[in-house]
């Protein structure tokens, strides 16, 4: 009875574990790392938890909690609300609907996912900022900000595959 | 029996599914545009969302923006020890420079006390600091603020002035109880009126969600060079005039960019200054005095 209540809890944990990294990857892109001139090309590194949980396990990455970090997003940079939701929502549909191309790929495979991915995520952000404000945005910051992204991708991917290897029975 | 039933059971609750979640789906990118919309046309709710979040948040930035502060710390300490030669030499001269500055300076401030005296100009030392920490840096192509750990609590009001290390880098816009948001000068929706401190021409300061910011509405004819200063002209009441922003960098066809004399990535404390100006914007004078007379009765004055 107790080891089953344990194992609940540990299944429950392990389940939160996914949604519980990218809330941290949501408040590491807005804190100040005091680089010079980095602040405005800081990466939207949420885009690498959505892309990655998409393809992987989507089930532990439910469609409402895309929406929720795409909120926090907004709210946190303050970027007009529903923007950041509609990119991670496109990203989360895009590859859900092309998750079987993605599976049993190689690494290399994955990241060129992103690369795609993760430009039409750019330009989505790019496109509904430049609508919202009525002004067409600086496009060098856009491009730094998407090379950035795509360098930072592998690392934060990799922590994301170890720890699916090791804690997440396999399907 | 049992088998059959389930068997169509699963053959109804697939497609249902699916279609249930394809709506889900729509629902989610519908109510993420009419999000966006009500941001635009009524900014109050979401702006009351942005501030309890920030709220809650609050803590949360301090904690990791700690670490962060520290590491960067000390990559500046090793960076300033190989520096530590040049840099020596450039204060030795700078210092020669400002030592004559400040005979002059002695001066002028003499000459100025005693025409103030002759004037018997009533002087204006309301100015409140509040100093607070950068907890949260959120610069990015949409937008360009910062989050610090002051709020309502600590006397932060909404409209007042923001100073970096070398200038005003913005004012504050939204205040929760702990925390409040600056909008930085650099942000596309800042304006601010500035003054070219050489010749006295006004303009529009406004940003481009760049590290620059650039001057627009400048009368015809305006001479503005390179390595102009710019400063806060005081028109309209948000700011002070002649508060040092930046300097002027370059001029190209769109316009005339400036680059602030605070670098934003180095923030790490700022101070908020009450100069009591900020209440004029919204409510006039009038208003402002029975206000006053009415709260201090409040709290039994």
């Amino acid at each position: 009875m107790n080891i089953a209540i344990w194992q609940k809890l540990d299944n429950l944990a392990r389940s939160f574990i996914p949604f519980g990294f990218s809330l941290i990857l949501v408040v590491l892109s807005v804190l100040p790392t005091h680089i010079p001139g980095y602040m405005q090309i800081a990466p939207i590194l949420a885009l690498i938890s959505v892309y990655h949980w998409a393809i992987f396990r989507p089930n532990l990455l439910p469609i409402s909690a895309v929406f929720i970090l795409g909120l926090l997003q907004d709210l946190l940079l303050g970027t007009p609300v529903g923007l950041y939701v509609l990119v991670f929502l496109t990203v989360y549909g895009v590859v859900l609907s092309q998750r079987r191309f993605f599976v049993g790929k190689s690494f290399i495979f994955f990241w060129f996912g992103f690369a795609a991915i993760s430009m039409l995520a750019s330009i989505e952000s790019y496109f509904l900022g430049s609508i919202w404000n009525v002004i067409l945005l600086d496009f060098n910051a856009a491009t730094f900000q998407y090379l950035i992204l795509l360098g930072i991708f592998p690392a934060v991917a990799w922590v994301f595959l170890r720890w699916q290897q090791a804690f997440l029975q396999q399907d | 029996m049992l088998e059959r039933r389930s068997s169509a059971l699963v053959r109804i609750a697939a497609p249902l599914k699916s279609l249930v979640q394809r709506f889900t789906y729509l629902g989610l990118v519908l109510s993420a545009f009419s999000l966006m919309f009500l941001g635009k046309f009524d900014s109050v709710p979401i702006d009351r969302l942005r501030v309890e979040v920030t709220e809650v948040m609050a803590p949360i930035l301090e904690v990791f923006s700690r670490p962060a502060a520290t590491v960067s710390m000390h990559i500046q300490n090793v960076q300033d020890l190989s520096n530590i030669r040049d840099d020596n030499n450039r204060l030795k001269q700078e210092n020669i420079r400002l030592l004559q500055w400040q005979t002059v300076a002695r001066k002028l401030q003499s000459d100025n006390t005693a025409l103030r005296q002759l004037l018997s100009v009533v002087s204006d030392n309301s100015e409140k600091y509040i100093t607070a920490r950068v907890i949260a840096g959120s610069g990015s192509l949409l937008s360009n603020m910062l989050i610090v750990n002051a709020g309502n609590k600590n006397g932060v009001v909404k409209g007042q002035t923001v100073i970096g290390s070398r200038g005003v880098i913005g004012r504050i816009f939204e205040v929760s109880n702990s925390s409040s948001r600056v909008l930085l000068l650099t942000d596309i929706n800042s304006r601010v009126p500035v003054l070219v401190e050489r010749n006295r021409t006004r303009a529009i300061m406004t940003g481009k969600n760049t590290n620059l910011a650039s001057l627009i509405h400048l009368p015809q004819g305006a001479r503005i060079l390179p390595s102009d200063r710019i400063v806060t002209s005081g028109h309209g009441g948000a700011f002070p005039s002649g508060l040092p922003i930046g300097v002027v960098v370059s001029k190209s066809d769109d316009g005339i960019d400036v680059q602030l004399f605070t670098d934003f990535s180095r923030l790490e404390y700022v101070r908020i200054v009450d100069f009591g100006l900020n209440n004029l914007l919204e409510i006039n004078q009038n208003e402002y005095v029975s206000k006053r007379v009415v709260d201090d009765k409040f709290v039994g004055k």
